[in-house]
Parts: C-alpha cells; sequence; structure tokens
C-alpha cells in the first residue's frame, strides 16, 4: 500500500471525529425531560375535572397535530368549540384554554422541546403567561 | 382458461359489488366515524351570522372624540403596537382627511371645512378584493361571511398585499411590535417581525357572538350588519339615506360605506 500511513492517520481522524459526540458525552449526567404538570391552577380543579381535553397518551403523541387541527379551524373555518371524545366541548386556544391549566410553560412545553431540540414559535405571537421563574427552578 | 363474454361481466359485477359496497366501507359508517368527525368542530351556537358583513359608518354622528374612542379600544384588543416611527406604523383602523379617503369626490371650490373633515377608515372587506388575489400562500383570504381574513400562521411577509391593497389598510411589521404595546390583552395573540397585519371584522367576536368592538364603542355611528339579508339594519339605513364607498372605481366592491 503506497502512503499507508498517510490513509490510516487519515482515517483515524475521521473515527475520532464522527464519534466525537459520543466521547465527549461519556461521563457526564444523562437528563431526562421531566415536565410537570402540577400547577397551582390544576391543583385547585375538583378531582373529577382535573382531565385534559382528551387522554393524556393522545395528547402526548398527537398534540402537536391537533393544535394545527384546532389553528386551522378557528382561523380557516371560523369554528371554536372542539367536541372532545366524551362529548364535552372545548374553546379551541392556545392562550385562553391549554395555557389556562398548563400555566408553567417553561416546565411543560420547554422541557420536552429542548430535551428534542425542537422549536417551535407558537411564542412568537401567542402571549405565553407569567411565570415564577423562582418556582419554576430558572 | 377461455372467459366468455358472460362470464366476464359475471366477474365483473361481482367485483364492483364488493368494491363500492365491500366490507371495509360498512366498517367505517357501522363505527360513525364520518359522523363523528363531523361534529368533532363546532360554531359557538350564539356566534353571529351572515352572508355577506358590511359597515355603514354614520360620519355626521361621528366626531373626533369618539373616533379616537374607537382606535383605542380596537388597538388595545388586538394588541396593536403604537410605533412612533410613521415610517414603520402598524393602525387597524384611523382618522384621515375626507380630500384623501376619497379621492375623485374634492374639488377646487370646495370648503375645507369638508375637504379637512376627519373620516374614521379601515380595511373595507372587499366583496372582490385585490390583496386576496395577490397572497401567494393565501395567507389572506375572504371567510364565507365576507370577512377578508388574515391567517398570520402563513404570512410570509412578501408585502404583495400591501402593493395591492388601494386603501393602505395593511401595516407591516418591520420589527417586533411586543416593545411597543403598552398593556397586552392576554387573551389575543400579537404578532411576530415579518408579517402583515389589517382589520379583522373582529371576527374573534364575531365567532363568539359579538359585534365589532368600534361598533360597540361608536354611540350608534357605525352600524354592522349583514348586507345579503334584505331586513337587516344596514340595508334599511343604506336604502334611506344617501351613502358613497370610497375608490368605487376601482372595482373591489368595499363593505364599508359612508354616509355623509
Amino acid at each position: 500500500m503506497y502512503d499507508g500511513w498517510k490513509i490510516i492517520l487519515g482515517l483515524l481522524v475521521f473515527v475520532a471525529f464522527v464519534t466525537l459526540p459520543f466521547t465527549l458525552s461519556t461521563g457526564k449526567e444523562y437528563v431526562k425531560a421531566d415536565p410537570k404538570i402540577d400547577t397551582p391552577e390544576i391543583q385547585k380543579l375538583p378531582e373529577s375535572e382535573r382531565k385534559c381535553v382528551e387522554s393524556k397518551e393522545f395528547m402526548r403523541k398527537e398534540h402537536m397535530k391537533m393544535l394545527i387541527d384546532w389553528r386551522d379551524t378557528v382561523v380557516r373555518e371560523g369554528k371554536t368549540l372542539y367536541v372532545n371524545t366524551e362529548g364535552k366541548s372545548f374553546n379551541m386556544s392556545l392562550q385562553n384554554t391549554c395555557m389556562q391549566c398548563h400555566s408553567n410553560k417553561s416546565k411543560f412545553c420547554d422541557e420536552c422541546h429542548n430535551y428534542l431540540a425542537v422549536k417551535p414559535y407558537c411564542w412568537d405571537c401567542h402571549i405565553e403567561p407569567k411565570e415564577d421563574k423562582k418556582e419554576a427552578g430558572l | 382458461m377461455i372467459i366468455d363474454r358472460r362470464k366476464f361481466l359475471k366477474i365483473l359485477g361481482v367485483s364492483a359489488f364488493i368494491g363500492i359496497g365491500g366490507w371495509s366501507t360498512f366498517e367505517v359508517i357501522g363505527r360513525g366515524q364520518i359522523e363523528a368527525f363531523a361534529e368533532k368542530y363546532r360554531k359557538v351556537p350564539e356566534a353571529l351570522q351572515a352572508k355577506r358583513w358590511a359597515m355603514v359608518i354614520d360620519l355626521k354622528k361621528l366626531d373626533e372624540k369618539i373616533m379616537n374612542e374607537c382606535i383605542k379600544v380596537c388597538h388595545k384588543l388586538h394588541n396593536v403596537p403604537d410605533i412612533p416611527n410613521p415610517k414603520e406604523e402598524i393602525k387597524w383602523i384611523w382618522i384621515d382627511d375626507f380630500e384623501h379617503s376619497f379621492p375623485g369626490f374634492e374639488h377646487e371650490y370646495m370648503s375645507h371645512e369638508i375637504k379637512e373633515k376627519p373620516v374614521l377608515v379601515l380595511c373595507n372587506h372587499c366583496d372582490n378584493p385585490a390583496c386576496v388575489r395577490v397572497c401567494p400562500t393565501k395567507a389572506t383570504f375572504k371567510r364565507k361571511d365576507g370577512i377578508v381574513m388574515m391567517d398570520m400562521h402563513r404570512c410570509i411577509g412578501c408585502r404583495f398585499c400591501m402593493a395591492a391593497c388601494p386603501f393602505g389598510a395593511r401595516s407591516f411589521n418591520w420589527k417586533d411590535p411586543r416593545q411597543y404595546i403598552k398593556e397586552e390583552n392576554k387573551e389575543f395573540p400579537t404578532r411576530m417581525k415579518g408579517v402583515v397585519e389589517k382589520c379583522t371584522f373582529c371576527y374573534e367576536r364575531i365567532d363568539r357572538g359579538l359585534p365589532p368592538a368600534c361598533v360597540e364603542v361608536s354611540q350608534g355611528a357605525i352600524i354592522f350588519g349583514d348586507l345579503a339579508d334584505p331586513n337587516s339594519e344596514v340595508r334599511k339605513v343604506l336604502s334611506e339615506n344617501f351613502s358613497i364607498r370610497r375608490k368605487p372605481a376601482l372595482g373591489t366592491e368595499p363593505s364599508v360605506y359612508y354616509l355623509l
């Protein structure tokens, strides 16, 4: 093999570079996203009404799709009521419905979004609820 | 295998039957999925309904105090920023003088009083809106009830609509508007840098059963109603009074009428 040492050196550098994210993160503590739903607004609700518009599993998986459907229905079709699988209806509004209960945006939204490195641009326009920064642990 | 005409038609008939009325069709309808889908989103029962919303502004009853009241309540309700630089200002409803609101109506010998008479102007919610035709993303569109709406989520800030609108009803956000909003209305969103905004005839109030905010504070000088309904108040007022519209020759068919 001509210039074998150059090729091998190059390969070594390449492998070291590609595995950099792994080697750099060894020994670091693994922080798992830990969203919180224990806001004072939710605590205040009676036990029977402490439910989201749909089940927890559904919301976890589908909330992004649901929010887009909500926004299109409200803005484009002028319909503002969402009737859930139990037949209960809700005003379709991120600012006036979701965030009324989930008033802890940093622990409810940002926790997972940061973990997954997704940056939804909701809050460029929609007004986020005021949070007590100390309480949120920031 | 030889298939004769008779056998071929038999196979065709059976497969068409299975295809059209097959099990999967029964399954879907049986579960009531189609009904459930239609029922999922609803209008609020008290929401105001019309075929073509329109406004009649009675300039005889309006003075500058009431006009400013209308502007104040609209801009506060919709988080419209108060930007001091006139080149970057954002307005949904504002005051202009007669001469510039109704070009073509003025003449050399008109009294100053009329020429400079303050006129309350806003988006005309045209029946044939130029802004909607030019929007490349359908961010601005005409609702079934005639309101020319903005979908801020879709606006890319190309400003074609601003060039198309002959009434200057649209404003562009040159910078983040939040720093210029003194007191935020927490029930309504703000806008972001790089989108165009304008009056929406208070769609969010109409969909909840309330008239536009400016109508409410105008002390009866602004009348709001359905042009398609011959018994509506707007139609009554228009049939009994002489009324004009802004720049009618352009053919955009404004839905905002003025009584002089």
